[in-house]
Formats: C-alpha cells, structure tokens, sequence
C-alpha cells in the first residue's frame, strides 16, 4: 500500500490528514494573532507588516492556495469520517448512551467547525476583499510610499457592537475547537503518550488561553477606544482635530467661495 | 430489592425489535446483573413466554462473552467491571433500568441482546498472532523482557474482547480493541517479525468490518472492564504511520 492510498483510504489515514492539515492551520492562527497583536504598536509597524505581505505578489498567491488546500483537506477528512462513523453505529442507535469523560469540545467540533468556517469566510469579507467592510479606506504614507492605513480599517472595523460580538463569539468556538484539536492530534500521530498526555493537556489549554485573551485584546482595544485612529485625514473628517480658535476651516470655505 | 426492566427484544437480525417492560421482584442485592435476567427468565419460561436472550460464559470476568448496554453505559454503572461482576446493589430499589444490546453495524444484532462480535475475530485472524518454532517449550526467561515493557505488554493483553469500547464510542470505533490486540504483541520482541504486517493487515480489517473512526474521545477506555488505556490507540497509530512509510520504502524483490 503506498503512502497516498493509506493517508486517503484508510481510517488511521484521514485522521492524519485531520491532524497534520489542523497543526498548519493552528500555526496559521497563531502567527495571524502574533501579527495582529502589532495594533498595539504605533501605526506604522501594523501598516509596514500589511504592506509587507501585500507586496508579496505571487508568493502570497502560493501561501494563500496552500491554506486553501489544507483548510479544504481539513474538511474533506471531517466530513469522510462523520459519514463513516454514522454508518458504522448503524440506523437504530442507542435509546440511551451516556457520555462517561468526553469533553464538551470533542462532542461540539462539529458545530464549532461550521460557525468557525461561516467566520472565516466573513472575516476574508471583511478585512481582506473589504465586500462588508462599512468605512471608507485610508490611504496613509509609509516611508514615501501611500498605502492601505490597516491600523485604521481595524479600529473602525471593530467599531461597530455588533462585529466585535461576532468576532469574540466566533474566536471562543475557535479556541473551543482547538482545546480539543491540539492535544488530539497528538494523539492522532501517535505522539500522546501516558507520560506527558497531563502536561500536553495543560499546555494546550494554556495556549487557547493565551490565544483567546490575544484576540479579544485587539477587538476590545478598538471597541473601547484604547486603541485609537491615529490617521490624520480621519481624525480632520470626524472633527477629531477641531480646537477652539482653529482657522483651517474657515480658510478652506473661504478659499472654496 | 424490586427493579423494572426495559429491555430490547428483538426476535433475529431479520425482524424489527422494540422495547419490553418486565418486573424483577424480590431480588437480593448481593446477585449478578444476570443472575437477576435467570430470575426474569424462570418466570418468564413459567408463564410460557419467550426469556430473554443474553450471552454469557464465564460469569467471572474474563471471558468477555457477556456485553449489554445497562442505563447507557456498556457493562453497567461500575467502572471497570463487566455486566456478569455487575451487582444488584449497584442500583436502587424501584429504579428502571434500560438494557440495549451492543449497536454497531459491525455487531449485528442475533437476538434480542446477543451480537454477533465474530468482526472482532477476523480482526484478529488478520494479524493477531506471532510465528513461534514448533517442537519442545522454551526456556522461560529465555528472552529477556523489561519488567515496564513487560507490564504494559500485560496491560494490553488484559483485552477480554467484549465489545464495549465499541458500544461506547459515539462512532463505534474499534480502535481500543484493534490496539490492545495489536499493541500486547508489538510491544514484545516475540512480536517484532511481523509487527508493521500486523499493524496495516489489522487496520484494514477493522476497515472493511465497517467499525468507525477515532475521535480521541476515549470514552472506549472509560468503559473498558479490563481498562485499558487509550495509550495503545496512540501506540497503533504511531506504528501505523510508521509501518505505512517503511512499507513504502522498503527494499522488495522483483
């Protein structure tokens, strides 16, 4: 049997397509966070870093094909075992079974799954092609160079209650999801072991912690205004730079007459 | 002691089943789970209807012929035991308890609550086994063992076959059984000439028994008599993959 046909024919195999497409994916969340967690830096850091990847060109194309992949094996696999494992208990199931130590997040990776894909989907909307993004796009300079302000688009972005509450609501089932998928597939690769299966389970509850509190940092910072825009066309637009006495107005509606 | 019983009655594979409801009175506590069925039986055989169908051996635990689910969980409420050292004084006086055969499309229901777990020998048949020289008994110690090796290799044999890591799991997965069968024997240096035959030759039979998937819930270990440690399912896939990438590579004749 070559290697191919036991990943994708055998049960052992799509669960290893599960876990190995599921480590990438969290490596993509992970550095997603890390990158975001720049909103906290003056504005230039995020914008240079978004810049930075946007100038990419072809390789960012390569990158963004590759996750596809993964997140499209990643749901192969989840709905060729569900399929399975319904066939396997057959058409007549229990009238009564009790759930003896499964935690809730093995028994909801499904539905958690689902919402966290229906979020993907509208967070790509949202930031990345911009179809439900609300307030116009800043342009900032950036070293001589007018590029997209992305501190901006994200402050404004979580402006709205309703977002944030989507986003916070969507990044819990994520971490829900991952409290489970990070120690199962280990246990997947056969890489759990009675030795170290406690300290795994801690460090992977320590890393949803961690990467929940990250993202909610950043939605609760734009919500709250702790983050605030730093763009200067914005602010003039809000009236954010208005200060008594201020002339600039009044000039311009005179130069305007 | 007075309990109810709602117990699935099913006449052959054939026919649909549906629950029945009986009364089991003046029980003592101190009797098995199926020394209480004997007891629905003698009236129900005195009243000229149909007992109740059940399997059962040894009655000590180790045969592992005895299955049932009881009030959801396979083999009763205690931990680590199986239906036949499953007491009455488990539950309470006047409780209703539901008995359900094993469910599993691999365990096809033969009567009422008898399955026909022969999907776990073909299991076996496929690669449960090691090449031994025929002829005079061994020294005994004449392979040294490691006493840790030793004792997990024994953990894993401890396997009784029932079922009830299959009845458990939310998908009927097999992979507690198929790992301790597999893990007892690749452990052990008596196991090593076929180890990664065994471990794809097992997998795949699992496979076409139409057992399902794994989903590291371990509920299988919870309710495994003999308890045995979802370790060996990580054991099985660790050797799987490795098996999987030696097979691949490895040098073959013309």
């Amino acid at each position: 049997m070559n290697i191919l046909n036991a990943l994708f024919k055998t049960s052992l195999g799509k669960k290893v397509i599960m876990a190995i497409t599921g480590l990438v994916l969290v490596g993509f969340v992970i550095g997603h966070l890390v990158g975001n967690l720049q909103i906290f830096s003056p504005p230039e850091k995020i914008n240079a870093y978004a810049h930075l990847l946007q100038s990419l060109g072809p390789v960012l194309w390569v990158i963004r094909a590759f996750l596809l992949l993964m997140v499209g094996l990643h749901i192969w696999s989840a709905i060729a075992l569900v399929l399975e494992n319904k066939a396997a208990r057959g058409a007549k199931g229990y009238a009564n079974q009790k759930t003896l130590r499964a935690s809730f997040a093995s028994r909801t990776m499904k539905w958690s799954g689902l919402i966290v894909l229906a979020f993907i989907i509208y967070h790509i909307l949202h930031f990345t092609t911009k179809q439900a993004y609300g307030p116009e796009l800043f342009m900032v300079n950036l070293d001589g160079e007018m590029v997209p302000d992305v501190h901006t688009m994200m402050v404004l972005g979580f402006q709205d209650p309703l977002v944030s509450i989507f986003y916070l609501v969507a990044i819990g089932l994520l971490t829900l999801h991952l409290s489970h998928g990070l120690s199962s597939m280990f246990q997947s690769l056969g890489l759990r072991t009675r030795a170290w299966a406690g300290c795994l389970n801690k460090v992977s509850l320590a890393v949803c912690i961690l990467y929940f509190l990250g993202n909610a940092a950043i939605v609760g910072a734009c919500f709250s205004g702790f983050v605030k825009v730093q763009n200067e066309n914005f602010q003039a637009s809000s009236g954010e730079l208005c200060t008594p006495n201020c002339q600039v107005c009044e000039t311009r509606l005179a130069s305007n007459n | 002691m007075n309990v109810k019983l709602r117990v699935w009655r099913q006449k052959n594979s054939e026919t649909e089943g549906r629950f029945e409801n009986y009364e089991a009175k003046n029980l003592n506590p101190n009797m098995s789970f199926l020394e209480m069925m004997d007891v629905v039986n003698e009236d129900l055989t005195d009243a000229g209807e149909e007992p109740i169908a059940f399997a059962h051996d040894c009655r000590e635990g180790i045969c592992g012929t005895c299955s049932c689910m009881i009030d959801g969980k396979p083999h009763g409420p205690e931990h680590g035991v199986a239906t036949c050292q499953t007491y009455m004084r488990s539950f309470k006086d006047g409780d209703t308890i539901t008995v359900e055969p094993f469910r599993a499309t691999a365990f096809p229901i033969v009567k009422d609550l008898v399955t026909d777990r022969a999907a776990f020998d073909k299991i076996q048949q496929a690669g449960g086994f090691i090449t031994v020289r025929t002829g005079a008994a061994p020294d005994a110690n004449s392979i040294p063992i490691g006493k840790e090796i030793a004792d997990l290799a024994m953990d894993a044999a401890a396997c009784i076959g029932c079922g009830a890591c299959v009845a458990a799991c939310k998908n009927a997965s097999a992979m507690l059984f198929v790992s301790a069968k597999a893990g007892q024997l690749n452990l052990l240096p008596q196991g090593q000439p076929e180890k990664d035959r065994r471990v794809l030759s097992m997998v795949a039979a699992m496979d076409e028994a139409g057992f399902g998937n794994c989903t590291n819930q371990y509920e299988c270990s919870a309710a495994c008599p003999k308890m045995i440690s979802e370790e060996f399912i990580s054991k099985l896939n660790r050797d799987f993959v490795g098996a999987t990438v030696r097979n691949a590579v490895k040098a073959k004749a013309l």
